[in-house]
């Protein structure tokens, strides 16, 4: 019952099975919850008879809360502001990463405990001076204000994905790139011809987990893109949900048609307005998500 | 004979080695190497001078001074340590969300990590369906942001309603003080949260365990280690550093999260009108704020890594055994040529000749 030498009893595994489903099911279980609570009507909400399943599929609360989040404008701005920054932390993190493990040179050791201290380092304590550094160069409120530091190794979360490439091009053999050297290839012929091309499952990774963490980020998004006062073109989903209330109330006296009030319905279809790209994302790239880190081998030190 | 001499001779030409390395410098190839190195590292010494180095030196005057934003441009006046008096002792806010802070980082921390090395090692499992579960269970990480959290905990998505929270504060209530009963309940309150953070952790797991040797397992089963000591012996000294990885990385994120309201309150001083606010006052609390967090990093980091793993106390009893013994040899010998001695002098005084005839009869 408990299990032989070589296979698994059938109450262990049963037990494992019980656990990974409970488990599982709490995992999910906020997202099942906004999912039916967005589908349903005032009445449904209402009706404590209804737990999970609603009367009828009501995707008016949708219609109302993406008019709200001006949904449309808000993706597109998201999805620039998520990947230019993107595009320039893959350019930036993978040259200092082969830097950091192809080049032997004085005081290495102080840049990388640099780069662990920056990471260990919250945000808040730089943030101040950045601000205003960011408005003295007059690109406070635009999308230069996360551009340039991705470019320079300092973007967000950026000592992580400096580090996956720096574990990722010390495994690929040495002797690879001194073939190249004998061949004729001067050092950055090599390290764009040899180097990069078998990197592609790092370059994949800190594409996806760079584009996420931009994706979700609220609080350096509205202080340096956004304004703090909302006083910039510039918005991203997650910001508009933030301000969601807000939003809806302007959005209820402008609207045309009579706006139903705001209610747990609307608030959750706008969560699930919001989080609906990422998830579309996530399960059309699953196997790159889930396999990232196996691949990068970030775990061997 | 003939060993010693190729050991003396090597070490002779080791020794010239040595003087003649004195003399040379380091390889033309090798400064180039180090010369590309730099050049490769350009963007990030760049951006370390504007965007880290330069705002961490310039957030520490800020916190020195108080700063007011008039027409003509911030005016700068000079208080030494006073914001971060003002802060310890008249900010109501500050002082008690930090200890909240650190309350629920310190219980919340062990759990996740916790929590996230059971996961892995379930999945870890011949099971089916793995890909499904770490679909599911990686899913948190693409979706948690600090809206996202707000507002599923403000429509009480972010606790279960089947296990009733409310009956379980009041337990925990009635046994704790309450500043310790606060903490532990929030942590229960919002657990669905709090699980959600172990997304990436429970990826970092389960790459870790798949790298162990599965002989070594097999090894312990032949001498009859049953499955709770090979998960002591064995699972978790080789995820040791895993762990630390992982802590370090729970921390930051909890850190650095919108949720927090301590960045909050950070935020809202920054751009609060008031005199003795403004970004001085700020800069003085991020201040605070970092000393903590990094001495909290720290203090895991040095609880997770003076632990010295079994093999290596093993060794180490091994010699301090070994040494005992040699001394306890030498002690013998020495009292060996003592008796000796002493019993050369007494035969040549003629004290006791009639035992070593007796002896060389024998």
């Amino acid at each position: 019952m408990m299990g032989t030498k070589d296979r698994e009893g059938f109450l262990k595994q049963f037990s494992v099975y019980a656990l990974l489903i409970c488990i599982g099911f709490i995992y999910l279980y906020p997202i099942l919850h906004m999912i039916s609570s967005s589908l349903m009507t005032l009445d449904d909400l209402l009706d404590s008879s209804i737990k999970w399943l609603p009367s009828s599929f009501n995707l008016e609360n949708f219609r109302q809360a993406a008019a709200s989040m001006d949904f449309w404008r808000a993706l597109w701005q998201s999805v620039v502001l998520a990947g230019v920054p993107t595009i320039c932390n893959l350019l930036s993190c993978s040259v200092i990463g082969y830097g950091l493990a192809r080049f032997d040179f004085p005081g290495k050791k102080i840049v990388m405990a640099v780069i662990i201290l920056s990471f260990v380092l919250p945000s808040q304590i730089t943030m101040i001076p950045t601000y205003v550094l960011y408005s003295n160069l007059g690109i406070q409120n635009t999308i230069w204000a996360f551009v340039l530091p991705a470019l320079f190794g300092q973007g967000f979360n950026a000592p992580i994905f400096i580090l996956i490439f720096w574990q990722f091009f010390r495994q690929i053999p040495k002797v690879l790139i001194e073939a190249s050297r004998i061949d004729g290839a001067g050092y950055f012929k090599s390290f764009y011809k040899v180097a990069l091309p078998s990197a592609a499952p790092a370059f994949i990774t800190v594409a996806l987990f760079s584009f996420v963490w931009y994706w979700n980020e609220s609080y350096l998004t509205e202080l340096y893109v956004h304004g703090i006062y909302g006083d910039s073109s510039w918005t991203t989903l997650v910001i508009q949900l933030d301000n969601f209330s807000d939003n809806y109330s302007s959005y209820q006296q402008t609207a045309t048609n009579a706006a139903t009030n705001l209610n747990e319905s609307i608030n959750m279809a706008g969560t699930l307005l919001s989080i609906l790209p990422l998830m579309i994302l996530y399960f059309v790239l699953q196997r790159h998500f889930v396999e990232s880190i196996d691949r990068t081998g970030i775990t061997g030190e | 004979m003939n060993m010693a001499e190729t050991t003396k001779l090597t070490r002779k030409e080791k020794k010239a080695l040595k003087e003649r390395m004195k003399h040379l410098r380091s390889g033309k190839l090798e400064k180039r190497y180090a010369r590309m190195g730099y050049l490769f590292m350009i963007p990030w010494f760049i951006g370390a001078g504007v965007f880290l180095a330069y705002p961490l030196i310039s957030s520490f005057w800020y916190a020195l001074n108080n700063i007011r934003i008039t027409p003509l441009g911030r005016v700068f006046t000079f208080v030494g340590q006073g914001n971060f008096t003002q802060i310890l002792i008249q900010d109501p806010d500050f002082l008690v969300q930090l200890v909240d802070y650190l309350t629920s980082t310190i219980l919340s921390t062990p759990i996740i990590v916790v929590f996230a090395l059971l996961i892995a090692m379930m999945l870890n499992m011949r099971i089916k369906g793995k890909g499904f579960f770490r679909l599911i269970f990686f899913l948190p990480v693409i979706i948690v942001s600090g809206p996202i959290l707000k507002m599923l905990t403000a429509e009480g998505a972010g606790s279960i309603s089947a296990i009733d929270v409310q009956s379980l504060t009041a337990a925990i209530g009635s046994v704790l003080p309450s500043m310790l009963a606060k903490p532990i309940s929030d942590v229960f309150s919002n657990m669905i949260t709090t699980l959600w953070y172990s997304g990436v952790q429970i990826l970092i797991f389960l790459s870790g365990l798949q790298k162990i040797d599965k002989s070594m397992y097999e090894a312990a089963k032949i001498d009859g280690g049953s499955g709770w000591e090979c998960f002591w012996k064995i699972t978790l000294p080789n995820l040791k550093s895993m762990i630390l990885l992982n802590t370090i990385y729970t921390i930051v994120f909890i850190s650095s999260n919108s949720q927090n309201p301590i960045i909050v309150l950070i935020q809202n001083s920054m751009f609060s009108g008031t005199k003795e606010k403004g970004y001085g006052y700020a800069s003085a609390m991020a201040w605070l704020y970092s000393v903590v967090v990094l001495l909290l990093v720290g203090l895991f980091a040095l609880l997770l890594t003076t632990r010295k793993d079994q093999y290596e106390k093993q060794v180490k009893r091994n010699k301090k055994l070994k040494k005992k013994e040699a001394r306890n040899l030498k002690r013998i010998e020495r009292r060996n040529s003592r008796n000796a001695k002493r019993i050369e002098k007494q035969r040549a005084k003629g004290k006791i000749t009639t035992h070593t005839t007796s002896r060389s009869d024998y």
